[in-house]
């Protein structure tokens, strides 16, 4: 039971970014972007809210932070990142019509490369005279659990002991099912994302919901970079940590068949069979092992995309027209 | 009671695309309210693109149109939903993976409320007689009931002219009543509408008159209950004219391609060919007459193996007299079996050639398995393709031009140069000579002619009731998927093939 | 009703007769555009002036002997890969996982090296080491492939995750062989038997991957231009429709594409791993498999021109690796320049397929019906 109270806790911890990145993900796909850039992204996101907050903390010089800025900085910072990122991707594979793929691999490597830089040389190129960037004031923050946490037992380690980005998670989740199954808006782009011709040929703004979904999309998987740095991470910054957990958000989606309320759930377990192998004993003769256990997670991927391929059935196929650019005259 | 009011007129509407090729030419047609009117005419005849202009999908070029006698201008499918009109083209514009509801309201403004969304198609349906579900995904439908949401649809955003664009070619005879019951309650409900359609038998039935192009011009418009079969079509073709392509008689005919019991059903279930039967002689022309969509391309893709069949046999006899069975066989099983069959299909640039590859190149298509090992010969298509320019006056800036920088008779002359020149014993060509200019059409047909008199068995699918009847020794018509009848080209009178194109035999009531 | 119709100013129209010359000029200005550019980011960052900088880059890609060849070493890897990619994106089969291939192709040349130390001479270690680090990549290429031909599987997806599975399996290997015990890491394999090392070619240890490489190039030049399975791919990857109307088998050719596509990744791993490192860890290809999808693309999927994109981009990382290290900035710098170079080639493929065109009243409209 100890161990099971421990466990849910961090595998929420892990999913939480997983969960951002793809949420993000499903929105811009819907649209029929398939944004392979989201793994830098997410590091943009991550970068910019640690500059924004890096620079807010040292302005002070050591003294207390405003609750309010300490939040709302690194939150805009990162937001911005992540739009530029966002409207990037969107100038060049809706507007000049680029290759989606191309695009998006050269995003990620831009992307990482952007946040491993300044990751790493933030300090020196701000001559600021600190020895690593440890955002602890700002991460605590974050990290503020909910106050009657500690007091409510059980109940309280596994539903309420997060940070408020956690649960902004899995309201923008709920949020993103709500508006792609409810609203119109849901309705316009997912026939954006399946046939863009007809939706074209319905009066709907192709272009327009196409950049729209495809920059909030990458603003959201931001704040999963953003969720790991400043809560999970507590605020320290350390070059590639964040690893390939963009990867994983898109192979999220395609678990989640491109649900976003299934991508609560989805990132717990994902976040649950990422850590799997600590709580799996192996004992210390067959450590390696654990890393058999780490592969589930893309096995378990794997098998679902090939499944819903061979059963074909129309509900669980990516959007028809997903990785193609559209050009009214093409016929 | 024909003077009923015009809810729309169309004045000396024209239409020209691209380098002068006419699709309409000073048109009037009026449509008036409470009435159904038939649009009839051949393929090509420039029916549609009439009526995209009036749904907003072209704008003419000069002309004017009135609704309700007041001149309006549109220039968008929305344009044309604000003045009521509504139009159910022959490919759907549905999103497959949502509800009919879902697709309905597409595009609409305001907050998405389903429900009494699909109240209101359910008040639609039950006015008029129609049966949808709204909540049924499109993906599950049945082409009638996808053809059912898009006429829904149309209703919908208010529509008081609805034109359907032969809305009966996708639907079974049951279907198509129901269909003819519902626009009948529109009719009755004060609705305008306009059936594009190029069936007799339908023609009679439904409308209440008939408006006839040819060639892009309007011909005129008659009482339905006050005209006949033979004198629609009569209008329809129009009189006989005199091309004078050659007609060199069969030489050393033999049977060489028995097709028997033909039965094909297509993707979606619809059954295209009916006990199809018929004989192929080496040396002889087979024209194939048939409205668009009836069988031809699923009876040539049945030969040429790239088509599954229910059911039948296609025998190839060679000239020594042994028979090989082709159904079953794939391209290159064919001709590994030595049958040199060659085909000219519809689809130029997505099946016959490859637009981006140049000349050269798609001279391989066919032959680059020749060669001993595991190279490609690029010397002799290369000379292929230069001797092919220089013999059909291709003009082409050089053969490493891709292909889909030609214009349409240049492209042509390349597809056709190359399936001749393996020197088939079967060439099977169909809508050879569509969008060509008189030159080409000239070169392409003394190219048919030569294939003839060299002994190959010649299938020659068209759409210009003239072209066939004076090209053919045979002339197939078919009709619905059905062989309606076999006839010597050289006595076969045209407003004969026309009838027998649009109505099965049987069903034409003199 | 007599609203005001709002035409668009201008309107694209697709283009594909532009000349060969204007095409390359619209690539070299992007390229030297980015290039200004990337100068002036790194003089904003170290403010060292912005014409010193291209000299710095130049001096850190070919300094010293040994950086020359360091470069030309580098070269030829991405080179090797890019190529390996190149039969699938030819057939328009999006493999990105290159990454993947090559991981295996290392494992297994690493696993060779490992098991077979004193059993068998080491020149029997390479020559099972060339077979099985090609079969392994083949297989890696081959299981995405089965699914994409058999139920049209999501193929850009499909390798992708192939590439997290190889690098969890080459993390459970280096557990398993870890030296010593607990480390977490191989350390080179067999440092004093060198059993299993690739050769050196021309008394040089940077000669083989150079050699094999351009080897590749060549047979890659030939096999998709002159033989009859490359002019399959071609065929199928432009239309599978014309294909099978000519009777090929469009899952045989995709099958046997990416097996030849995933085996020469293998090799790119077999070098990796046999000649360069002698070690295997998680991150050996570096990326390099996601890297080789842009460089293949960038080449237009022609292998000569191939060369210089993989130039482009190993010139631009060693170049700005050697700025990152002299201003005490961090290597990730070369990644931010790629980046950006990278927008810009993509962005101007835009001016060379499309036209814009000045909208005329009326003629605009009839175009479009066209």
């Amino acid at each position: 039971m100890l161990g099971f109270l421990s466990f849910i806790p961090r595998a929420v911890g892990q999913g939480i970014p997983l969960l951002f990145g793809c949420t993000g993900e499903i929105v811009t796909e819907k649209s029929g972007n398939l944004n392979l850039g989201i793994p830098g992204v997410m590091y943009v996101g991550a970068i910019s809210g640690v500059i924004g907050s890096f620079f807010y903390e040292n302005s002070l010089n050591g003294r207390p932070l405003n609750g309010f800025l300490a939040i709302t900085i690194p939150l805009l910072c990162s937001l911005l990142g992540s739009f530029l990122m966002g409207m990037l991707y969107c100038f060049l594979t809706v507007t000049l019509r680029a290759n989606q793929n191309v695009t998006g691999l050269a995003m990620t490597t831009f992307g990482v490369g952007f946040g491993n830089f300044f990751g790493g040389s933030l300090i020196k190129l701000s001559n600021l005279d600190v020895p690593t960037i440890a955002l602890s004031k700002t991460s605590a923050f974050f990290s503020a659990t909910l106050p009657f946490a500690s007091k409510a037992g059980w109940f309280g380690q596994i539903f309420l002991s997060y940070g408020f980005l956690a649960y902004l998670g899995i309201a923008t989740a709920l949020v993103v099912a709500f508006i792609l199954k409810k609203t119109r808006i849901g309705l316009h782009l997912r026939a954006v994302g399946e046939s863009p011709t007809t939706a074209d040929a319905a009066g709907i703004n192709v272009t327009k919901y196409k950049y729209v979904s495809t920059v909030a999309g990458c603003m959201i998987a931001g704040l999963g970079g953003l969720y790991y740095v400043m809560d999970y991470a507590s605020g320290v910054w350390s070059n590639d940590a964040f690893g390939d957990r963009g990867w994983l958000a898109i192979a999220l989606v395609i678990f989640t068949i491109w649900k976003a309320d299934i991508g609560i759930l989805a990132s717990v377990l994902f976040g649950g069979l990422y850590i799997l192998y600590l709580y799996i004993p192996t004992g210390m003769a067959h450590m390696e092992l654990k890393e058999l256990y780490k592969m589930i997670p893309y096995i378990v991927t794997l098998v679902v995309l090939i499944i819903t391929s061979m059963r074909n059935r129309r509900e669980d196929q990516p959007p028809a027209s997903l990785g193609l650019n559209y050009f009214r005259e093409d016929r | 009671m024909s003077d009923s009011k015009a809810a729309v007129s169309m004045r000396n509407i024209t239409k020209t695309f691209g380098q002068g090729v006419i699709a309409n030419k000073d048109v009037n047609l009026d449509i008036n309210k409470g009435e159904i009117l038939s649009l009839l005419g051949e393929n090509g005849s420039g029916k549609t693109t009439l009526m995209n202009m009036l749904s907003g999908i072209y704008y003419p070029d000069s002309g004017e149109i009135f609704i309700d006698s007041k001149p309006v201008s549109i220039r968008s499918p929305k344009d044309a939903y604000d003045l009521g009109i509504g139009m159910v083209h022959q490919h759907f514009k549905l999103v497959d993976v949502l509800s009919a509801a879902q697709n309905i309201v597409l595009g609409l403004p305001g907050k998405l409320d389903l429900k009494s969304a699909c109240a209101r198609i359910r008040e639609i349906c039950d006015r008029y007689g129609f049966d949808v579900d709204p909540d049924k995904k499109i993906y599950n439908m049945s082409v009638s009931e996808k053809q059912t949401v898009e006429i829904v649809k149309v209703l919908y955003r208010g529509a008081d002219i609805l034109i359907l664009d032969e809305p009966t070619a996708v639907l079974t005879p049951q279907e198509t009543q129901k269909l003819f019951d519902v626009m009948r309650n529109m009719k009755k409900d004060g609705k305008s509408l306009v059936i594009i359609t190029h069936k007799l038998n339908e023609v009679q039935e439904i409308s209440d008159k008939v408006a006839i192009l040819r060639q892009g011009e309007y011909i005129g418009t008659l009482i339905t209950k006050d005209t006949n079969p033979q004198e629609m079509t009569d209008m329809m073709v129009g009189h006989k004219v005199e091309l004078n392509i050659e007609r060199p008689e069969p030489l050393n005919s033999a049977l060489r391609i028995r097709v028997k019991g033909l039965n094909v059903v297509n993707e979606e279930g619809i059954k295209k060919l009916t006990d199809v039967s018929f004989d192929i002689y080496s040396g002889e022309i087979l024209g194939i007459a048939g409205i668009s969509g009836c069988g031809q391309k699923e009876l040539l893709e049945s030969i040429a193996g790239l088509q599954k069949v229910e059911s039948g046999s296609v025998v190839y006899i060679d000239d020594d007299g042994t028979e090989k069975e082709l159904i079953g066989m794939d391209p290159l099983k064919i001709k590994e079996l030595g049958v040199t069959l060659s085909f000219v299909p519809e689809d130029r640039l997505g099946m016959g050639l490859v637009g981006n590859m140049d000349i050269s190149d798609n001279m391989m298509l066919r032959s680059f398995r020749d060669s001993h090992g595991i190279f490609t010969d690029r010397k002799s298509p290369h000379d292929r393709a230069e001797r092919i320019v220089k013999l059909l006056n291709v003009d082409t800036p050089g053969i490493e031009t891709p292909v889909r920088r030609l214009s349409g008779g240049n492209v042509q002359k390349v597809l056709v140069g190359r399936e001749i020149y393996q020197r088939p014993k079967v060439l099977m060509t169909a809508y050879v000579v569509r969008g060509l200019d008189i030159n080409s059409s000239y070169t392409i047909y003394e190219l048919i002619n030569s294939q003839k008199v060299a002994g190959a068995a010649v299938i020659f699918v068209g759409e210009d009731l003239d072209v066939l009847l004076q090209i053919s020794d045979k002339v197939m018509v078919l009709c619905d998927g059905h062989v309606n009848a076999i006839l010597d080209g050289r006595t076969a009178d045209k407003s004969e093939v026309g009838l027998l194109m649009t109505s099965l035999k049987g069903e034409v009531t003199d | 009703m007599d609203k005001k119709i709002r035409e668009p100013l201008f309107h694209l129209v697709k283009r594909d007769n532009l000349p060969r010359s204007k095409r390359v000029l619209i690539r070299m200005g992007a390229i030297v555009l980015a290039l200004l550019l990337c100068a002036l980011l790194t003089a904003l960052t170290t403010g060292i002036n912005p014409i010193e900088v291209f000299g710095s880059i130049v001096s850190g890609a070919f300094g010293s002997t040994r950086k020359m060849w360091i470069t030309f070493q580098d070269l030829s890897v991405l080179l090797l890969i890019s190529l390996a990619l190149t039969p699938a994106f030819t057939m328009r089969f999006w493999n990105i996982g290159g990454e993947g291939q090559v991981l295996v192709g290392g494992l297994a040349t690493a696993a060779c090296m490992i098991c077979l130390e004193g059993k068998v001479p080491s020149a029997v270690i390479i020559i099972l080491s060339v077979i099985s680090s090609v079969l392994a990549g083949a297989l890696w290429g081959f299981i995405p492939a089965v699914c994409k031909a058999r139920w049209n599987t999501n193929e850009t997806l499909m390798t992708l995750m192939m590439n997290y599975i190889a690098t969890q399996l080459v993390s459970f290997f280096i557990i398993v062989w870890e030296v010593p015990k607990g480390s977490g890491k191989i350390g080179i394999i067999n440092q004093n038997s060198h059993a299993g090392w690739m050769p050196s070619l021309f008394g040089s240890k940077y000669m083989l991957c150079i050699a094999v490489s351009l080897a590749v190039m060549i047979f890659l030049y030939i096999y998709l231009r002159y033989s009859k399975h490359g002019y399959e791919i071609q065929v199928v990857g432009e239309s599978e429709n014309t294909a099978r109307y000519v009777g090929i088998k469009v899952s045989k050719v995709i099958i046997r594409t990416m097996l030849l596509s995933g085996a020469l990744c293998g090799l790119a791993g077999l070098l990796l791993v046999g000649s360069i490192n002698h070690t295997i860890t998680t991150t050996i290809a570096g990326g390099q498999g996601f890297t080789a999808v842009l460089v293949s693309w960038m080449a237009k999927f022609n292998p000569f021109t191939m060369i210089f994109s993989a130039f482009l981009i190993i010139f631009m990382k060693r170049g700005a690796g050697e700025i990152a290290t002299t201003f005490g900035l961090n290597q990730s710098f070369a990644d931010i320049l790629t980046g950006m170079i990278l927008f810009f080639i993509i962005g101007c493929e835009f001016f060379i397929n499309y036209r814009i065109k000045r909208s005329e009243k009326h003629e605009s409209k009839g175009e479009e019906a066209c």
